[in-house]
């Protein structure tokens, strides 16, 4: 295709995109408080309009219409960057899912994603790991003594999950032997004997699937690892001192965040959009997606779940969990896995 | 293809421009009444005793060096995985040996209690 009719599907679909996963944002931080609500047997929020359907709009317009202040004593420059740094890593990673197969539009032969490149999991992995950044630059420019050791203990666990959460894709990667996540998604479609999918979680990466989900949780820093946000000892940790429009910044990050791995850990483990496809050939467009939608539903609930379920670990606890338990697991897997490819091949 | 990379940077853009957007759009409509005490850094209430620029605890050094250091075998073993198969046995037993360098200094690290917190 020519390139200004590239240019101009590319930006219809990252609008797209970006509506979609700006409204999935919004809307998880509602989901969060009503299955919590739930959970601890309340309503969560219920007030404006049904089921309290509207809260998330109602919140938006509060963030925007809430005084900003700016201490004096903060850094200012980095002060106001930090928080938009944040939400660019964590929202831009999005650019590179893929979320179904590709579609015939008006003669155009389009992929179902804003992007397909060839290392789609390198360029995932290279934007979110730039989200320490923002966290780290906000509580040093805070300049206030919570935020910055809420700062230092969130970028101290992200860099040291990062290595477990690397080392556990490893062994997807042999398994399938691409960078490119249409092609991982691709290697996993059919089914052992008639009926288990051949997802990556049932094809030997039980043992990844489980560490990436425990980096992962650490990595946007939830429950059970919430160090750094620890609300009775650290106030809120390295957004302390930030107020509205920033602070729902920090907010959209987090959710962002938890929406990318949802993303990922569906694409790497659980199939992507594969599932019983059925039907006329709208069906068979819109099916994949809605699997895919549902996965990643999936895990969303499960963060909620888990937060709703476990206590907060002690921050010496978190260190040795991570160093001494998840990257021996870690290597034990990929030299596992290695060994059983290179003998089944 | 190189061309598949613009979206992603179109993309960047976009949320770049939106996001200054949407603070310089607050900015108009939101109050605006600072008063010293809402200005003071936030310490639950209590005056401040000392400002943040002080000094931390030399563990956090510790993680961000260890760090440095197994990232870059993690980054190394990337593209070794992805051509995996067509490494055959040579790469396999090339990566075993890095791999087992790799874990002399980890053992090393957690016995000189590098690994430990506090």
């Amino acid at each position: 295709m020519s390139i200004s009719t590239f240019v101009i599907v590319s930006v219809i679909k990252i609008v797209i995109a970006l509506a979609v996963l700006l409204t999935s944002v919004a809307y998880s931080v509602w989901l969060e408080r009503k299955v919590l609500g739930h959970i601890q047997n309340r309503w969560g929020p219920s007030y404006v309009g049904p089921f309290g359907l509207l809260q998330p709009l109602a919140d938006g317009l509060k963030f925007i219409f809430k005084e900003d202040l700016t201490p004096p004593h903060v850094h200012k420059a980095l002060y106001i960057a930090a928080p938009m740094l944040s939400v660019i890593c964590a929202v831009s990673s999005i650019a590179v899912i893929p979320i179904g197969n590709w579609v015939d539009v008006a003669g155009l032969h389009i992929p179902l994603e804003i992007t397909d490149v060839n290392i789609g999991l390198l360029v995932i992995l290279g934007i979110t790991s730039m989200g320490v950044y923002g966290v780290a630059l906000a509580g040093w420019s805070s300049n206030n003594k919570y935020s910055l050791l809420g700062g230092l203990r969130a970028s101290a666990q992200m860099v040291s999950y990062e290595i477990s959460l690397g080392l556990s894709l490893i062994g997807v990667l042999i398994v399938s032997g691409s960078f490119s996540l249409r092609q991982i998604v691709d290697a996993q479609g059919g089914r052992f004997w008639g009926f288990v999918p051949r997802w990556n979680v049932f094809h030997g990466q039980e043992v990844a699937f489980f560490i990436y989900l425990m980096s992962a949780y650490a990595e946007t820093n939830r429950v059970p690892f919430d160090l750094p946000e620890a609300e009775t000892e650290l106030v809120a940790g390295y957004h302390t001192e930030y107020s509205a429009m920033k602070f729902a910044m920090f907010f959209m990050a987090e959710y962002a965040n938890m929406i990318t791995v949802g993303c990922l850990a569906t694409l790497l483990f659980l199939g992507g959009w594969h599932g019983p496809i059925v039907g006329p050939p709208l069906a068979r467009v819109i099916l994949p997606v809605f699997w895919f939608g549902l996965k990643v539903f999936g895990f969303m609930i499960l963060y909620i779940w888990v937060r709703g379920t476990l206590p907060r670990f002690r921050y010496d606890q978190l260190m040795a969990f991570g160093w001494k338990f998840l990257f021996p697991l870690a290597v034990a897997n990929l030299v596992v896995t290695a060994l059983v490819v290179a003998v089944r091949a | 293809m190189p061309q598949n990379y613009v979206p992603i940077f179109i993309f960047v853009a976009l949320i770049g421009i939106l996001l200054p957007g949407t603070l310089l759009a607050a900015k108009l409509v939101r109050p605006e009444n600072p008063h010293p005490a809402k200005l003071m850094p936030y310490e639950c209430g209590i005056d401040p005793v000392d400002n943040a620029r002080g000094r931390y605890t030399v563990r956090f050094y510790i993680v961000a060096i260890l760090f440095v250091v197994f990232d870059v075998e993690t980054i190394f073993l990337f593209p070794w995985a992805v051509q995996f198969k067509a490494l055959g046995l040579f790469g396999l037993l090339e990566m075993f040996i890095f791999l087992g360098i790799l874990v002399i200094g980890y053992l090393w690290i957690w016995k000189k209690g590098a690994l430990e917190w506090i």
